[in-house]
This record gives C-alpha cells, structure tokens and sequence, in this order.
C-alpha cells in the first residue's frame, strides 16, 4: 500500500506542475500588464518610479525566468499581492476557504444519503414502473440547474427563520447547530444532481452485483434476503459509487461557486466572482491553483479509498 | 437509426430537442413581444391570458415568453457551437494519439490529465475572465473544457478498434494509414462520439446558463436563460414567474439532451440493454 501510495504521489507532480505553467501564462495572455491595470490611465510615473513598480510587479524579466521564480514563491506560501487590496492573496482565500470546504462536504453526504438508499431501494424492488420512474428521476436530478434550485429555495423557504442564509452567515465552531441549519438548503441544491448520479450507478451496480452467482448461493443456504443484500451485495456494489461520488466532489466544488454567490454565503466561490468582477489577476490566479489542487488532492484520495478497499487495485501495481 | 425510434427514453428527448429548434425556428418570424422593449406601465405583471403576457413581464416590463424563445436560440448557438468545437479537436486529438501512439500519445494524454485537473465550471469561468465578456468568448470557454473529455474517449475508441483483424487486413492489402483512418477506423468509433456529444451538450447549456448567471456570457440587454435569472434575483420575492420559467427553459432542454444521450447509450451498449 505504501508503494502504491508514494507512486500515485509522484504522479501528481507532473499534473500540479502543468497546472501551474497554465496558470501563469494564461493570465499572461490578458492584454495589457497587470502594473499597467493597476496605474489605470489617470497616474503618470517617472521613468525610475517604473522601474521600481515593473521590478515590484514582476515584469523586469523575461516570462520563462519570472515563472521559475514565481513558482519558487508559490513553494514558500507565496501567493503574491492583490492588484486591488494590495493585501497577500494566500491569507485572504485561507480564510473563505472552510465555508467552501464545508458546504462541498455536506453537499456529498446530502448526496450519499438520497442516492444510496434510492438506488439500492430501485434494484431490489424490480417493479418495471418504479424502474421507469427512478430512471426519469435520476435524469431529471442531472438536468436541474443548480443556481435554479437554489433560487426557488430561495423563494419557497425565506420564510422558514434561520433556513436562509442572507448576509447573516455564522461559522460552524461558532454557532455549529445553526450554521449546519442555514447550510442545509445550499448543501442540498449542489448536491442534488450527484444525488441523481449516484442513484443511477448504486442501482445499476447493486443489479450486477445481484445476478452473480454467490448471491444465489447466499439466498440458496437460506440466509433472509435483507442479510444477503446488506452484506453480501452491497458490499461489492457500493465499489464503484465510491469512486463516481469521489470524482464528482470536485465539481461539486465548482458547483459551491455559484451556489453561494445565490445564497450569499462568503467562501472562496464568490471570492473568486469578486476577484473576477475587479480583474484582480493575482488573487484568481490564487484561487484556481488552490481549487485545482484541492481537486487533484481529492481524486488522488478517492483513489486511495478504492484502493484500501479493493485489494485487486493496489496489488495490481505492475500492470499499468 | 431505427433503434432510435424503438427506445421511448430517445424518443422522448429527441422530441424535446425538436421542439426547442421549432421554437427557434418560430422566433425568428414572430415572437408575442418584443423582447428587448421596455414597458414600464406593465412591470412585473403575473401570467395571464388576458394581458397577453402568458408567462408574466419582468421588471423591465419586459415579456417573459418573448425573451425565454430569443434567449433559446443564443443559448443553443452557444452550447452547440462549444461542444462542436470540444468535439471536433478532442477527437482529432484523441485519434492522432491513439493511432499514432509513442510520444505524442503521451504528450497528448499529459495535457488532457492536466486540464482534468481544472473543475469545469472554473476552468470556464476562468478562461472567461481571461478572455473578457463577449458571447465568442463563451463558446470558447466552454469548448476548452471539453476537448480532454473527447479526446480521451475517442483515443479509448481508436486503442479498442485498432488491433482488429480488419484494421490489419486492410493495411496488409496495400491501405496506407490515412485510407484507413478515414474508411475504417472513423465510422467505428463515431458512436462514442455522438452519445457523449449529446450528454456534453446538456452541461454545455447548463456552463452557459451559469456563466451568464455570473454575469460572464451573453450582456443584458440581450436574453439569455441564465442572465435572465441573475436580473430575477432582485424581484423573485415579489414576483416568483420571474425566476421559474427561465429555469424550466433550461431544465427542459438539458433533459431533452439528456434523455437523448441516455436513450443512444442504451442502444449503443447491448450489454446495458438487458440490465434496464
């Protein structure tokens, strides 16, 4: 496992390093520098004040030079300066970064909680109308437009107190009873549409798993049926959900960005929507290399619970 | 094609689509409003039959119906044009990799591991803050995030088609690669293609609807779904209509593409087909 571990580490590299040159150079493109946006076209320098802001902004040098040091900033918890505040970017999303954390968390176990039971629910009760219906659900789940859902939240239950969070956000470690409350609605609409995904696959997976022989043995030597499907099926069924649902908890990730712009909740999604809106490039730099980050992390954990449970996977090293 | 008609799920969705392109096709001869003129004597009024203003006005005064069927044709020139785009590179990308293999398979597959690693919504909504507000820039922002996704199907496609027997006979009777390429290993892998083509098509309507809802597609005053909703936000309370039936555009149409994708998959895959 060790082994497995260290080389799916190592594999990260190349990918976070090819993350990073896109980052760079593609807020590079942007016509215009970054110390030109910040002067606007009202202040006038003399040329020594230039030089001092084009030394301070990084642009004395040629690109590839300024990447290799600005990737040896990055390494040292350098994330530079915000173009508007002037304040260091790192500190600013560290900060909103937990709300996002959280609401991406709840928003998975909203989904494991309705897809799970569903799925399993639409396989063990072979009834051709339930099947159609679970189906048309399931797709109908993937078809909501999640900021849509969360405006008619929105509109249905502003008047339930303490549901919707309105510019009165209270942290978990602060208030946790009514946080998890005013995180409900939010968590529910991001997690709806993977909700749908994973009751399709819980169900498709739990019907294989249900035809395979030992399921036969198992019910033949008598054992009740609701043994045979909770510890003979679904433990061999919820394998791949595991991993759709991993895969999927960095689009839920992006799925918080607009999530909480609709209920203004202040994490890292609106941050990103204000840096946006301000054309403040070295804070949306910050923010995109975190989320991906965070993103690859997570793939790379999903694969490691995948492994931990299938052993097939991890002994299979020598394959790939 | 005839398995299509056969699958109530395909049939269905395809049904969906086709009405949206009538709708389409209908807007641009006649709409119930203008949608782009503002009324202030009827801001906000509800749906009624009576007033002609069947899905209500917004706060503009401005009729819903009217600018949900214009904002249908913008929505849909955008998500087809983007997963035109992601589809047609990807694939090409995904062929030249597969078929050709070696270092250019690597350094193909390298990049696409590297753009997977970008959530879509941000990867989109960062090209968009790159690149600047403008309906183009949208197709391309969209396109961008789905290239790796094609590219990666269409190489699994080619990898499983190219050790064939049929693929060898034709090169061993004088076929050189490109005939082959053309003639063999395309229409093979084209059903992969137009499965994901269609699925990609109702996330490429739900990015649009959600780029624009940011204030990062189309501009006001031109419709779209999405940044019909975002001007919604302010009013909803007062004026529900407002906020749900721009939705329903979307949700109907992204179901359609769904249904469809669904529905060929179904076809495409017998081993499915008995499952249910």
């Amino acid at each position: 496992m060790a082994r497995y571990i260290f080389r799916r580490l190592m594999s990260l590299i190349p990918v976070l390093l090819g993350v990073s040159v896109i980052v760079f150079f593609l807020v590079r493109l942007i016509p215009g520098s970054a110390l030109q946006m910040y002067l606007g076209t009202q202040v006038e320098a003399t040329p020594a004040q230039m030089e001092e802001l084009k030394r301070i902004f990084g642009e004395d040098k040629p690109v590839p030079v300024l990447y290799v040091e600005w990737l040896g900033r990055l390494l040292h918890g350098d994330f530079g300066y915000s173009l508007r505040t002037g304040r260091e970017v790192l500190p600013d999303i560290l900060q909103r970064l937990p709300l996002s954390f959280e609401l991406t968390i709840l928003a998975l176990a909203m989904s494991l909680l309705i897809g799970i039971p569903l799925g399993i629910a639409g396989a063990v009760k072979r009834n051709p109308v339930l099947d159609v219906l679970i189906r048309i659900t399931g797709l109908l789940g993937l078809s909501l437009p999640q900021f849509w859902l969360a405006s008619l939240m929105v509109i249905a239950f502003s008047g339930l107190k303490g549901f919707i969070p309105m510019g009165n956000y209270v942290p978990f470690f602060q208030a946790p009873l009514e946080n998890l409350r005013m995180m409900l609605f939010p968590a529910l609409a991001i997690g709806i549409g993977l909700a749908a995904v994973i009751m399709r696959y819980m169900r498709n997976s739990m019907l294989e798993v249900m035809q395979m022989d030992y399921i036969r043995t198992a019910e033949a030597k008598g054992l009740k049926r609701k043994v045979v499907i909770v510890r003979h099926a679904l433990k061999n069924a919820i394998l791949p959900v595991i991993t759709v649902a991993g895969f999927n908890t960095g689009y839920l990730l992006g799925g918080a960005i607009v999530i909480e712009e609709v209920f203004a909740l202040p994490g890292m999604g609106r941050l990103a929507l204000y840096a946006i809106y301000q054309r403040d490039y070295s804070l949306i730099q910050g923010i995109v290399l975190i989320v991906a980050t965070m993103f690859v992390l997570i793939n790379l954990l999903t694969d490691l619970v995948y492994a931990t449970i299938d052993p097939r996977i991890r002994l299979d090293v020598k394959k790939e | 094609m005839s398995r299509i008609f056969k699958n109530p799920i395909a049939v269905v969705g395809l049904g969906l689509i086709l009405l949206y392109v009538a709708v389409i096709i209908i807007s641009q001869f006649w709409l119930p409003f203008d949608p782009l003129q503002m009324d202030t004597a009827n801001m906000l009024q509800p749906p009624s039959l009576k007033t002609g203003h069947v899905l209500g006005t917004d706060e503009f005064g401005r009729d819903i119906l009217s600018r949900i069927m214009q904002g249908a044709g913008i929505s849909l020139l955008i998500s087809v044009s983007a997963t035109a785009m992601g589809a047609v590179i990807g694939t090409f990308m995904g062929i030249w990799s597969g078929f050709l293999g070696g270092a250019w398979d690597q350094w193909i597959m390298r990049l696409a591991d590297i753009l997977f690693a970008f959530p879509s919504l941000l990867l989109a909504i960062f090209v968009m803050a790159i690149l600047g507000e403008h309906t183009y820039n949208v197709i391309f922002a969209i396109g961008i995030v789905y290239i790796p996704q094609f590219a990666r199907i269409a190489r699994g496609a080619v990898l499983s088609v190219k050790n064939n027997e049929f693929i060898r006979a034709s090169f061993s009777s004088g076929a050189n690669k490109s005939y082959v390429l053309v003639r063999h290993l395309l229409p093979n892998i084209m059903m992969p293609i137009i499965v994901q083509s269609s699925l990609s098509l109702s996330v490429a309507i739900l990015l649009e609807s959600a780029l624009s809802f940011l204030g990062m597609g189309v501009q006001p005053p031109y419709p779209s779904w999405g940044n019909m909703l975002s001007s919604a936000r302010k009013v909803m309370m007062l004026a529900p209509w407002t906020a749900i039936y721009p939705g329903l555009a979307i949700m109907l149409l992204v179901l359609g593409f769904n249904l469809l994708g669904d529905g060929l998959r179904d076809i495409m895959d017998p081993r499915l087909r008995n499952v249910q």
